[in-house]
């Protein structure tokens, strides 16, 4: 019997070492045989922390929102009386979990499973299987050409062809040539990467090495933000790992073929994550884009072809090199073919990691695998593509998630984030919270993208406000343009889209907070009040004590009221209400 | 109280002097000395050994390793992550990505500047709390999300983020009074 406990960010967080002491206490104190393993995210994230319990005959129980509690109720009637405790288990053999029967798993295929820092268990699982016979037994050119049979595209955005980009980083001369792994994962919301690295590092390298094989580049570097430590130290002791045995470094399997990689820290700026800038951030420098071409396949770390793919991207390839190009290609959709990891946030249900086959569709995966929306509030939209993206409304949930579809709807696949919201997300204060971001990460270089996205938020700032005018709508189309049109990297050219995906699809919402003064969702403070209905109020005086601006007064059980003048709109109070009363009010 | 303060003061004034951070600092420059392309590698190095960037040491950095000033000044405000004032005993990181922003981290602000006084970007007087806003961190299913020196707390509500900060407070007083006896 094994116990397997997720320590992601996300589990220690939920408070996953916490669950791992009292195990060991339990295990300790019943004098049992069990070992305890540590594994990466399985990516259900909405219900950690997650503990497994696997039999003797490598049956896998899960239990989710595991606390000491429940880990002593476990020991007490599963692992020493041997019925699960039905009412945390979410997955067993005979009881299938609706958050991971519709999808498939190649990205993730070991993510939740192995132990991370365990390099038996990456050997078990075939790490470093597809590298070998590579470099034993394959050209470079027929790497590519694998590849290009599986129709793999790029999991950091745009989708390029990633043959296409290993052929021209081959066929480019340089003296030196280089492997840069994009780990920056500045779409806020969206975590695939990190779940990645943190859960499955050895993938990643090995997908980084072929890459290196195929292009032939004896250097790369990962370039990861600094807010992910723990994907850090889980990468470099991996990188550590496989260099003991001589499966990075020299004369890897005795190929001739060297290979060593690196870890370099962002410094925290979203706009590292383009391709031009991330290389000059590398160099040391202020990470500014430059124009494209030459592109880095031509022309990049210190001027030498630099092939650089995105955390997903390469930890596809190995599977694809094991398993052979047609069989990615079999799945997903003729133009998008394979899988897509995806970041389910947001006012869902059950949230986490989820990889489908391309071409499911937007309602599938949202409410057949994340379970629908929190509370049973009703879906308004999805946010796909961070601040690059934009907002899929209700009529369109039947769209297929593929590169091409989603672009249509004027969003973008992006990395693979997905926000969902509700009735009570203001669409207005969501494409100002994005151009607040963009302009803040905008670097400077072009005028369009940083005057105009800040002309564009002073005017989404004054509609939120309810000093929005008429006209405003139009002025903020026309200003979009001039800053796609005339902005040199995808930062720019891409800042307007969440503001005119949800000038698109909710109009209105816009027109009802420029004319009637009115946030439809009671999200803009200046646009709303509350108050306590004296009717309803006991006087009880929880929301008097909880307001963090005092502004609550009232003899003790008469009704309270609200000073207006003082109020900072915070809700606390709205919270704070006993459910039996509900008296405040949100206008 | 103001003990946090006044050391900084103490090593802006002599970086020479302090033996504590002066080792670490050669050694820092000892490693990247003659590699190109470490600017910002060093400069992570020297936000370790100090907790943010001190003005003497970015003008020391410029004249031992021959890069411009104005370059190391550059690349010290371009990324967010550098910091160029000390910050309090307890780093407040709340988040203010999508996925927070959608479950209200904007009052999770509204109440913690409210308690302590500060702005983003802001320490309190005492030293104690440095608010700092971030756009995700990862944990976006626990969303809303803030981290105070490296653990993570959520999902938040106005309410349970006070009542960490007062926690916190309610310690460092106990800490004070328990000293003074
Ligand atoms: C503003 C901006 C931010 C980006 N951020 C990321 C990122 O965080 N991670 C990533 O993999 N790609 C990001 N990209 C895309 C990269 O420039 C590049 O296309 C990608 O790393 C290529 O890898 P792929 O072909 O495997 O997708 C970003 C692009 C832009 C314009
Ligand atoms: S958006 Fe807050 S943790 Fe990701």
């Amino acid at each position: 019997m094994k116990i397997r406990i997720g320590l992601g960010s996300c589990g220690i967080a939920a408070g996953a070492l916490k669950v791992k002491e009292s195990v060991e206490a339990e295990i300790q104190e019943r004098k049992l045989e069990i070992e305890v393993q540590s594994t990466g995210c399985i990516g259900m994230c909405h219900a950690e922390p997650l503990l497994d319990v696997i039999d003797e005959q490598n049956k896998v129980y899960s239990y989710g929102y595991v606390t000491p509690k429940v880990v002593k109720q476990i020991f007490a009637d599963h692992i020493t009386g041997q019925s699960p405790v039905e009412q945390y288990l979410i997955s067993a053999p005979e009881k299938d979990c609706d958050f991971l029967a519709g999808q498939k798993r190649v990205a993730l295929r070991n993510c939740g499973i192995i132990n991370p820092e365990s390099f038996q268990d990456c050997i078990e699982h075939k790490g470093y299987q597809a590298l070998k016979r590579v470099v034993t037994e394959m050209t470079p050119e027929e790497v590519i050409s694998e590849i290009k049979q599986s129709g793999l595209r790029g999991r950091g955005g745009a989708g390029f062809p990633t043959w296409f980009k290993w052929d021209a980083a081959r066929k480019n001369p340089g003296d030196a040539k280089y492997i840069v792994c994009n780990a920056d994962e500045g779409d806020p919301g969206a975590f695939m990467d990190r779940s990645l690295m943190e859960g499955d590092p050895h993938s990643v390298l090995e997908g980084m090495a072929l890459a290196g094989y195929a292009v032939g580049a004896n250097q790369g570097f990962i370039y990861c933000r600094a807010e992910y430590p723990l994907a850090i130290q889980r990468a470099e002791l991996a990188i550590k790992q496989a260099e003991e045995r001589g499966l990075l470094g020299k004369n890897i399997f005795g190929s001739g073929f060297d290979f060593e990689i690196s870890i370099k820290q962002g410094a925290g700026a979203f706009v590292c994550g383009e391709e031009t800038a991330l290389i000059a951030s590398l160099e040391g420098e202020r990470g500014m884009p430059r124009l494209k071409p030459p592109f880095p396949a031509q022309s990049g770390y210190w001027e030498r072809p630099t092939n650089i793919n995105n955390v997903e991207t390469y930890a596809n390839v190995p599977w694809i090199l094991v398993n052979g190009g047609k069989a990615f290609s079999a799945m997903g959709t003729d133009k998008s073919p394979g899988t897509k990891v995806f970041a389910l946030a947001g006012k869902i249900k059950r949230g986490g990691l989820v990889e489908v086959p391309m071409g499911l569709s937007l309602r599938e995966v949202i409410f057949n695998i994340g379970g629908g929306i929190k509370d049973d509030q009703k879906f308004k939209a999805v946010q796909m593509g961070g601040p690059s993206g934009g907002c899929i409304p209700e009529e369109l949930l039947d769209t297929p998630v593929d590169y091409d579809s989603i672009t249509q709807t004027g969003a973008i696949m992006g990395s693979g984030g997905m926000v969902v919201m509700d009735e009570n997300t203001c669409m207005v204060d969501l494409a100002r919270f994005f151009l607040d971001f963009t302009q803040t990460e905008s670097c400077g270089k072009c005028v369009q993208c940083r005057i105009g996205t800040k002309r564009m938020l002073e005017i989404l700032e004054r509609i939120c406000d309810g000093e929005g005018r008429e006209g405003d709508i139009e002025l903020l189309e026309e200003i979009a343009v001039k800053v796609k049109e005339g902005s040199l990297c995808g930062l720019g050219q891409s800042a307007p889209n969440p503001v005119l995906t949800t000038i698109r699809y909710f109009r209105d919402e816009y027109e009802a907070h420029i004319r009637d003064k009115k946030c439809p969702a009671k999200q803009c403070k200046a646009l709303i009040t509350f108050q306590i209905d004296p009717e309803k109020c006991h006087g009880c005086g929880t929301c008097a004590r909880k307001c963090p601006a005092k502004c609550i007064t009232g003899e003790k059980k008469k009704p309270h009221v609200i000073d207006q003048d003082l109020c900072l709109k915070c809700g606390t109070c709205l919270d704070a209400c006993p459910s039996k009363y509900r008296a405040v009010t949100v206008e | 109280m103001s003990c946090t303060s006044q050391c900084s003061e103490q090593q802006e004034n002599d970086i020479h002097k302090d033996a504590k951070t002066w080792q670490p600092l050669q050694e820092l420059l000892a490693q990247y000395r003659g590699k190109k392309g470490s600017l910002v590698a060093i400069l992570q190095g020297v936000q370790t050994i100090y907790g943010y960037l001190p003005q003497q040491v970015m003008d020391y950095i410029a004249d031992t390793m021959k890069i411009k000033p104005a370059k190391i000044y550059g690349v010290a405000t371009f990324y967010t992550q550098f910091r160029l004032k000390p910050v309090g005993k307890y780093h407040i990181l709340l988040c203010q990505g999508t996925a927070c922003h959608v479950n209200g981290s904007e009052r999770i602000l509204t109440a913690i500047s409210e308690e302590l006084k500060i702005k983003p970007d802001e320490t309190t007087s005492d030293g104690l709390f440095t608010l700092d806003c971030v756009a995700c961190l990862g944990c976006c299913s626990l969303a809303p999300v803030m981290m105070i020196n490296g653990q993570a707390h959520g999902p938040l509500t106005p309410d349970k983020a006070l009542r960490i900060i007062r926690g916190l407070t309610a310690q460092e007083q106990q800490a004070c009074e328990g000293g003074s006896n």
